[in-house]
């Protein structure tokens, strides 16, 4: 088993970054791998609650970041810089997650085998 | 080593695809394997043979196609990401196939170093 790693650094809407990463991560948790996401920079934006894209015609997909829990994708990690940079904070978020510094952050990806940035 | 390599960004609007080229090329100079190219996002435009550049322009496709040819590597489209951009077997330049997404993690399990290109 290998540990994958994927950074989610782009907001969920404007490019197609966020949802096929989302793609990628759904379909490596079927591999039975160890797998966490991070949320970092704009990519915070993606765990926000009430996302509303009916003005934009793109689908809300945010509600397939709950659905991770029953592919056994538990280890969600956020940069706590980029929640305040945004004045965002752990309670605006739809799912539970693990809020972490940037040396936390570095640390966890030194020990990873594989990490996919989008 | 065994690399796995993947490319994010379709061509000429991006240099992702130009640099994965070249790591590709001197990867296996050096002696090293390429255990599979996956064009990803935007990168699945790299594989469709209609592309024409102009006549005193690298043709970033054929490129791939060649070095297909001449090595033996494994040129992987996805499948999701193609169909959306209306990429398909019928456009698929030579030595590209279409397959899903777990490749790519096939490429994260069993490559020794999985190299990303693009944004």
């Amino acid at each position: 088993m290998k540990k994958f790693m994927f950074v989610n650094r782009k907001a969920p809407y404007g490019t197609i970054y966020a949802l096929e990463s989302l793609e990628v991560v759904l379909i490596t948790a079927t591999f039975d791998q160890d797998v966490s996401l991070v949320f970092i920079d704009d990519g915070v934006y993606e765990l926000v609650k009430g996302q509303q894209t009916k003005g934009i015609g793109i689908k809300n997909f945010s509600p397939s970041y709950r659905a991770l829990e029953g592919y056994d994708v538990e280890k969600l990690y956020v940069d706590r810089a980029s929640l305040d940079q945004r004045g965002l904070a752990e309670s605006d978020l739809l799912v539970p997650v693990e809020v972490l510094d940037a040396q936390q952050m570095g640390e966890l990806m030194a020990q990873q085998d594989v990490i996919l940035s989008f | 080593m065994k690399f796995g390599v993947l490319v994010n960004e379709g061509p000429y609007t991006h240099q992702a695809s130009d640099s994965a080229y070249q790591f590709v090329v001197a990867a296996l100079a050096k002696g090293h394997s390429i255990q599979r190219v996956f064009f990803y996002h935007d990168g699945v435009n790299n594989a469709t043979r209609l592309t024409e550049p102009p006549q005193d322009d690298r043709h970033v496709v054929n490129r791939w196609s060649s070095l297909a040819a001449e090595h033996k590597v494994d040129l992987v489209v996805c499948v999701a990401a193609a169909l959306r951009r209306g990429i398909k077997e019928e456009v698929l330049a030579p030595g590209f196939r279409i397959s899903g997404l777990g490749q790519l993690v096939d490429s994260g399990i069993k490559a020794d170093r999985l190299v990303t290109f693009g944004d």
